[in-house]
């Protein structure tokens, strides 16, 4: 049995990696909101409200674009929606916390936690405390998320664009799921799920963000059916 | 109003988060559904995988040739030998930086 520390030691150690995309992300996000002319202080309180990279510069773009407040949240809020697909796979290992545990605990569920911290779970489904893998996973991502987005509206993006560094996040997540590549059922839901994603790109609201996942899982129930 | 717009953002995308794991119960969910959720990973991050690779910053396709598709290639093939997350984006950085610095 593993202590708490040690199991919110491992959450943090799990997600550090990813720190070489959510650093230059967190600068990236910063940045563009001054550079849009947002105040800094909203574009700062936003890390801590939001919470969610991509959603929180889709946000600034759209208002400063022109859009309606309406149409900007609505943006948010279906980008964002993937995380009930999150929510759905972990409550089987936060089942037991108290009520404001789970309350307390969900603000801090992010992709890159999420995905470390359940490919955990799935090898260690009877420790008891695996939520603090989470805690540790989430507390680390959101730490590094407020350090990197206040640099990023301080010092602006000092990080060179030729660099190209937001081509990070999908190297990020391809380290997430290259090991499902050996696995040909993981491989058909991924390759509808990213074709998906292309097809429907110019979808309203960046709908694609749940419209291929969507896909994706019906073509997963399908993959289920015919292994039987 | 762009505060308001903010409050209301963060309420809807914390709710996102919240409701399957506080409000939902679990029995709810039929087997099946339990079943299917185990590839949320491979459902979900291709979405942000293949446009972050496939499409540039003005939302059009880039072309075949583009070093992000060869950056992209070498990071799942020592991602999928080192099984090691630091490797996996540096060999994709990098050899991406080699063909737009070098080549």
């Amino acid at each position: 049995m593993l202590t708490k520390k040690q199991l919110f030691s491992k959450g943090f150690l799990s997600v550090a990696p990813h720190m070489l995309s959510v650093i230059p992300f967190g600068i990236i996000c910063g940045a563009i909101g001054i550079e849009l002319g947002f105040d800094p202080i909203l574009v700062y309180a936003m890390s801590i409200i939001i919470f969610g990279g991509a959603s929180q510069i889709v946000f600034l773009q759209l208002l400063s674009g022109g859009a309606s407040a309406l149409i900007a949240v609505t943006s948010v809020g279906v980008i964002n929606s993937r995380h009930l697909l999150y929510g759905a796979v972990l409550s089987e290992y936060l089942e037991k916390l108290s009520f404001i545990k789970k309350l307390l605990i969900s603000y801090i569920v992010v992709d890159q936690g999420f995905a470390e911290s359940n490919k955990f779970f799935i090898k260690n489904k009877t420790e008891p405390h695996l939520h603090y893998h989470l805690i540790g996973s989430g507390v680390t991502l959101w730490i590094f998320w407020q350090l990197s987005t206040l640099a990023g509206i301080v010092l602006g993006s000092f990080v060179p664009e030729e660099l190209g560094l937001k081509f990070a996040i999908p190297l990020t997540f391809i380290a997430i799921v290259v090991q499902d590549l050996k696995k040909l059922d993981h491989v058909i839901v991924m390759i509808t799920c990213g074709l998906s994603s292309l097809l429907f790109f110019n979808a309203p609201f960046k709908s694609y963000i749940i419209i291929s996942p969507i896909i994706a899982l019906f073509v997963a129930a399908l993959v289920l059916r015919l292994k039987k | 109003m762009t505060w308001l717009s903010i409050t209301i953002a963060g309420i809807i995308t914390y709710f996102t988060r919240m409701t399957m794991v506080a409000l939902v119960d679990r029995d709810l969910l039929g087997e099946k559904v339990k079943a299917v959720l185990a590839y949320v990973p491979s459902a979900v991050f291709p979405a942000i995988i293949f446009p972050g690779i496939f499409i540039n910053d003005y939302g059009t396709f880039i072309e075949m040739n583009d070093p992000k598709i060869f950056g992209a290639i070498v990071a799942i093939l020592v991602g999928f030998f080192s099984r090691n997350v630091i490797a996996t984006i540096l060999s994709g950085l990098t050899s991406y930086w080699v063909i737009i610095f070098l080549l």
